[in-house]
């Protein structure tokens, strides 16, 4: 490897980019395009109902009849999750939903006894017009079933509540939609613009001669893939930096820069221009490479979570959006940018890095600049 | 002098084809060789395994010493090549190429004087996607230099050049040969070979039917030299007669091979004793193109000369 090939191989690529405006174009622009209009088009939609998650460990009729009741005031429509999912409040944060409810178990026993009984309202308090319609609906639930059960079966006593709500806010951050969008599309010009590009200069470099030219001059196989590598990681640098400034400014993305996206833009990156170049040297004819290249990049496109979380995917499209390469970048984007979660975008990475030494070193061997 | 170039018993096949199917030649240093064949006579596949560009299924090859398929990374920084077809990347310009061409050699070229020496000044900074054929191959030519080649390969660098390119490329080869370089050239336009080589040799279906310099050529394959007069059949008819030797007829032209120069005076003296018409007398000689035609023809009817000349035993 040396720099100074790297570099005047660099140069050429960066003027033979520059100088066509359809690469430039879906290499920056066109993530750009697609953050403000997915941004305008899920932020516009101010839903009418409130999607209620309740957790019921009661599992009594009453507790059952609760939830239906909820339902009918057409203020909020109640999806049940199981105890499976954990803590409410975390997993109402990571999927950037606003109000969730928690029925404890004895609800129903209690209830009938007359005895009192609190269930838990969470909340977003950035979201307060979701937050008022919750709290609205499940006050008025709780007077009805409080004055059926004190007054309603003894007509003489006095009315004393039987159930409370306590009021909580959302524990961690409520992540919007946009939250997710940021990383995803990040993820996206890292598939998209090495490996678009990369499988068709393979293809059609091989079929023109080129590399048997460049075979002639000293600059080695693995300081071509070398100059690209750093030009689509610093074009990757730049998409990641128009997504983060547009992400946060205009749509409020709660998303905080770690140092640790780097690795991922670089990683990334790596594993793609490989790949790229990879299903590239598998035909010599263009048009058949362009279409094994579209084969490997379209799955990736839409399901390792670009443009919607994979959480929000069925169970089935989850196993599936797991195998994908692209999940492991985005998901580590995901840790880092958003959750936190270093112990998880670490393990991310290594999926990523692994995979993309053994990419590369397969692009490598079957890649000749000359024929037998 | 040495050799430059020195291919022995050199085989190429493609599963039944052989396309170049043993032969043999030597490129002395600091002369231009030229590689002459019809199409599919198997001179790029040649090329190409001179230039390391393709592996040879049997025979040697030494270029300056190096065998070109596993030296080939020290090989090429002494060799200049520039191939059939000469492509480089679209969006680049003349001078740029050049510039980065030093940057992949460690050199410092001058863009403007090397644009100077292959006639591209003016398109130094168009993109490539926009150069005529011609002068795409002059890029090529001028990249080929950059890294001051000992060894310059052309493959059918003029082939499709209108006639100021391609003598533009003459002048470039003539110009590499002053400064002592050896070059190795494939055509198939005879008179490019007789131009500028010192040596030819003329390949067909990946046989070498022909080698030595171009007059050697002539007088080994040529026919004898021939004397032309115009005059009216009745002449012939009386030379034929009167010296009892086979003269050809056709279109108003007498044509009498010559055995030596003096017969050429008896026929002529005989020609006016006849008291017959007329005039316009020449002689003349086989061109290259003659010998080409003929012994490319020969070798399509599977007729080989049996005086061909064979390994090594160049002059
Ligand atoms: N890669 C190849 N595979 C099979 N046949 C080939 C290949 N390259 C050349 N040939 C055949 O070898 C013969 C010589 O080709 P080539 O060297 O290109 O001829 P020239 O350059 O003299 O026109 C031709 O018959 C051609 O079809
Ligand atoms: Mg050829």
């Amino acid at each position: 490897m040396n720099p100074r090939r790297i570099g005047g191989d660099l140069s050429i690529v960066a003027h033979g980019y520059v100088r066509n405006p359809i690469a430039l174009f879906f290499s920056l622009i066109f993530p750009v395009i697609l953050i403000m209009l997915f941004g305008l088009i899920f932020a516009s939609t101010g839903a009418t109902t409130v999607t209620l998650y309740a957790q019921d460990f009661d599992h009594s009729p009453t507790s059952v009849a609760f939830l239906q009741a909820l339902n009918k005031t057409h203020l909020v429509q109640v999806q049940v999750v199981g105890a499976s999912v954990g803590n409410l409040s975390t997993y109402l944060g990571q999927n950037g939903d606003s109000a969730g409810l928690v029925i404890p178990q004895g609800f129903g026993q209690n209830f009938t006894a007359h005895r009192p009984v609190k269930v838990i309202l969470y909340t977003n308090p950035q979201d307060a017009s979701s937050a008022g319609t919750a709290t609205g609906a499940l006050q008025s639930v709780i007077s009805a079933f409080n004055l059926q059960a004190a007054c309603g079966g003894n007509s003489s006593g006095n009315c004393t509540p039987v159930i409370g709500a306590s009021s909580l806010n959302v524990g961690s951050q409520v992540y919007t939609y946009i939250d997710y969008l940021v990383p995803g599309l990040i993820g996206f010009s890292i598939l998209t613009s090495p490996m678009f590009s990369m499988v068709d200069v393979t293809a059609s470099y091989r079929k023109d001669g080129l590399f048997r030219q460049l075979s002639l001059t000293p600059l080695t196989r693995g300081e071509w893939l070398a100059s690209r590598f750093i030009w689509y990681t610093m074009l990757t640098f730049a998409s990641a930096a128009l997504m983060l400034a547009i992400g946060s400014a205009i749509f409020g993305a709660h998303v905080t820069f770690s140092i640790w996206l780097v690795p991922f833009l670089i990683g990334g990156p790596l594993f793609f221009v490989s790949l790229g170049m990879l299903a590239g040297t598998v035909s010599k004819i263009p048009e058949t490479a362009a279409v094994i290249g579209n084969v490997i990049t379209f799955p990736m496109m839409f399901l390792a979570g670009t443009f919607f979380p994979v959480s929000s995917f069925s169970p089935g499209l989850q196993l599936v959006a797991k195998v994908l390469p692209l999940y492991y970048v985005i998901d580590g984007m995901n840790q880092v940018l958003l959750f936190n979660n270093l112990s998880r975008a670490i393990g991310d990475l290594a999926v990523v890095l692994i995979g993309a030494v053994i990419v590369f070193a397969l692009a490598i061997y079957f890649f000749k600049w000359r024929d037998e | 002098m040495s050799n430059a170039i020195e291919v022995r018993a050199l085989v190429k096949r493609y599963d039944a084809l052989a396309a170049v199917d043993h032969i043999d030649f030597d490129v002395p240093e600091g002369s231009v060789f030229a590689f002459l064949g019809p199409n599919g006579a198997g001179k790029t596949t040649t090329t190409e395994m001179l230039e390391g560009l393709r592996r040879r299924t049997s025979g040697d090859i030494r270029v300056l010493g190096l065998d070109p398929w596993t030296d080939g990374q020290e090989l090429h920084h002494q060799i200049g090549v520039i191939p059939q077809e000469f492509r480089f990347f679209e969006k680049i310009t003349p001078k740029e190429a050049i510039v980065y061409y030093g940057r992949l050699f460690g050199k410092q070229p001058d863009p403007a004087a090397l644009l100077d020496q292959v006639q591209l000044t003016d398109k130094a900074n168009s993109r490539f996607d926009t150069l005529s054929g011609g002068q795409k191959q002059k890029l090529g030519l001028a990249l080929s230099l950059v890294d001051e080649p000992r060894v310059c390969f052309l493959d059918e660098p003029t082939t499709g050049l209108d006639p100021h390119a391609r003598r533009a490329i003459w002048k470039v080869v003539r110009d590499l040969k002053r400064d002592g370089r050896t070059v190795f050239l494939t055509t198939h336009y005879l008179e490019e070979a007789e131009l500028l080589a010192d040596q030819v040799a003329i390949i067909n279906r990946g046989r070498i039917v022909a080698r030595g310099t171009p007059r050697e050529i002539i007088e080994t394959y040529g026919g004898p030299e021939r004397l032309r007069v115009q005059g009216p059949p009745e002449l012939a008819e009386y030379v034929r007669q009167k010296l009892g030797i086979a003269v050809r007829y056709e279109s108003g032209r007498l044509e009498i091979a010559l055995r030596e120069k003096g017969d050429a005076l008896r026929i002529l003296s005989v020609i006016d004793a006849s008291g017959l018409p007329w005039n316009g007398f020449a002689t003349e000689r086989d061109t290259l193109e003659d010998v080409f035609v003929h012994l490319v023809g020969q070798m399509d009817e599977g007729v080989l000369k049996s005086a061909a000349p064979t390994a090594g035993g160049a002059p």
